[in-house]
């Protein structure tokens, strides 16, 4: 199941090209660059890991992209999205953030029915990556029930 | 539903691919954007118009700008017009798709202090740019301050940092024999050189250094990193400049700030400079300045002292021959402290451009 968030999710995957080219347009706007992984992508899980440090004062995309192949070298297997920051609000905002990189097989997710009181019925997604602890949620298989 | 899903992720996305084979767009990176037109490969039999190839223009401008600024320096500005011109045929090969490796154009620029490197790495970051080489043209000046960290494990993402920053412009590290301690092996200036030495490997496309400083120093830095100097391909000498050249230089600067040499002053001028030349500390262009510096002092102070109640235009722009001969130079031209400038009064003979 391909994870759909954040910019761009609906179309093929970015070549390094275009990452590059989205990141100029972001640092054109003044906007701090960070590189994020995770292996738990739950729409919820808002607190990526970040890959080295964010990148303030950069001048160039070829930066960012250096930093996003380092990480990709480093987890293969992991998500990992660009995001840019627009910092003119006083605060952290992210403006844009779309995925570079995606495990070779994405677990996905399921829904789960939890009965409550009165015969109501609250929904929610699992994640199918948590199933194992972190660490060892590697590539595929995950998702096999 | 997992298992009605799972079908799905065999075809709905691939691993990243990297930027080849995916679009048949020629060149590398971004440099291909603005020549998209061009992009059309030439016919063996076509010619180009040397002139009117875009950047060839942009390339005379940089280089007569460079001629009309930086006086002297003739070795410098051959060795620049070499390596435009290489970049200029580079472009126009590509044009008939003849592929070539990109030429290696990490510097190493060394001279007396004062004689010009740090403007020409400038110029050098322009021209580079002109000729879509490097993407930004900016310059990002650092010293070894600005590479080398405090405790270990602080140096390698001090030094990337910078360099990230560099990367699409040129990276000039200014002193640089400071980044080897031969005395001290533990000294994290080692790390600095083996992580530039790796970006400069990674990021071929994207990086090109300038490394500045004094020649004997540059000489046993070069000597004890064998693996940086053999990827520096370009060892430019900054020529010391003579008297006539530095009495041209003074005359741009002062044309510059709007002042100008009564023709008495121009002879005195040329006297200090004889006499300075030969003292210790003496920083080329840079002492120059500062000599300048302390005449419009002197001269600001005696229009203010003078008996002369009303003052023309004509006045406040002279350099008199007093404001020159004032200077401590005259009266004991033999002594090390003649020249009360910041710089001769640092006192160890190393000189950070400012």
């Amino acid at each position: 199941m391909r994870v759909t968030q954040g910019t761009f999710s609906y179309l093929p995957e970015l070549t390094d090209d275009e990452i590059a080219k989205q990141v100029a347009y972001g640092l054109d706007q003044g906007w701090a660059v960070a590189v994020e992984l995770t292996d738990d992508p739950h729409p919820r899980n808002v607190l990526w890991e970040m890959w080295e440090l964010p990148m303030f004062d950069l001048l160039d995309p070829a930066g960012a992209v250096h930093e996003v192949n380092a990480c990709r070298q480093a987890f293969p297997d992991h998500y990992i999205r660009v995001s840019l920051y627009d910092a003119s609000y006083g605060r952290q905002t992210t403006a844009l953030a779309f995925i570079v990189n995606r495990p070779s097989q994405e677990p996905g997710f399921r829904l789960e029915r939890q009965e409550h009181a009165d015969r109501q019925v609250r929904y929610t997604l699992h994640s199918h990556a948590t199933d194992r602890p972190p660490g060892q949620r590697g590539g595929g298989g995950n998702g096999q029930p | 539903m997992s298992n009605g899903e799972r079908p799905d992720s065999g075809r709905g996305f691939s691993l990243h691919q990297p930027a080849s084979g995916s679009e048949p767009g020629p060149g590398p990176g971004l440099q291909a954007e603005g020549e998209a037109d061009a992009s059309a490969l030439l016919g063996a039999e076509e010619l180009i118009d040397l002139h009117a190839e875009g950047g060839a223009a942009q390339t005379t401008e940089i280089l007569e700008r460079l001629d009309a600024e930086l006086v002297g320096l003739d070795p410098v500005k051959a060795r620049i017009r070499d390596i435009a011109a290489l970049l200029l045929v580079d472009r126009l090969r590509q044009r008939y798709g003849l592929s070539s490796t990109r030429p290696n154009l990490h510097m190493s620029f060394t001279g007396s202090p004062g004689t010009g490197k740090t403007t020409v790495a400038l110029r050098m970051a322009e021209l580079l740019h002109g000729l879509g080489y490097i993407r930004r043209g900016h310059l990002v000046s650092v010293t070894r301050d600005d590479l080398v960290g405090q405790y270990v494990g602080h140096t390698a993402p001090k030094t990337k940092e910078v360099v990230k920053r560099a990367l699409g412009g040129v990276l000039f590290i200014d002193e640089a024999y400071y980044l080897y301690r031969e005395d001290n092996e533990r000294d994290y200036g080692q790390e600095t050189i083996e992580i530039l030495l790796q970006m400069m490997e990674d990021e071929r496309d994207d990086l090109v250094v300038i490394f500045a400083g004094y020649a004997d120093r540059m000489e046993s830095f070069f000597q004890s990193n064998p693996g940086l100097s053999s990827r520096v391909a370009h060892h430019i000498d900054f020529p010391d400049y003579t008297v006539d050249e530095l009495a041209e230089i003074a005359e741009l600067m002062l044309a510059e700030e709007h002042y100008e040499f009564s023709p008495d002053a121009r002879t005195a001028f040329r006297d200090y400079l004889d006499l300075r030349i030969a003292q210790p500390r003496f920083a080329n262009a840079r002492s120059v300045r500062n000599a300048l510096e302390r005449a419009r002092l002197r001269q600001a102070s005696r229009l203010l002292s003078g008996d002369q109640r009303k003052i023309g235009r004509a006045d406040l722009v002279e350099i008199a021959a007093q404001d020159i001969r004032a200077s401590r130079v005259f009266d004991h031209p033999t002594e090390d402290s003649a020249d009360g400038s910041p710089t001769a009064r640092r006192g160890d003979g190393t000189l950070a451009e400012p």
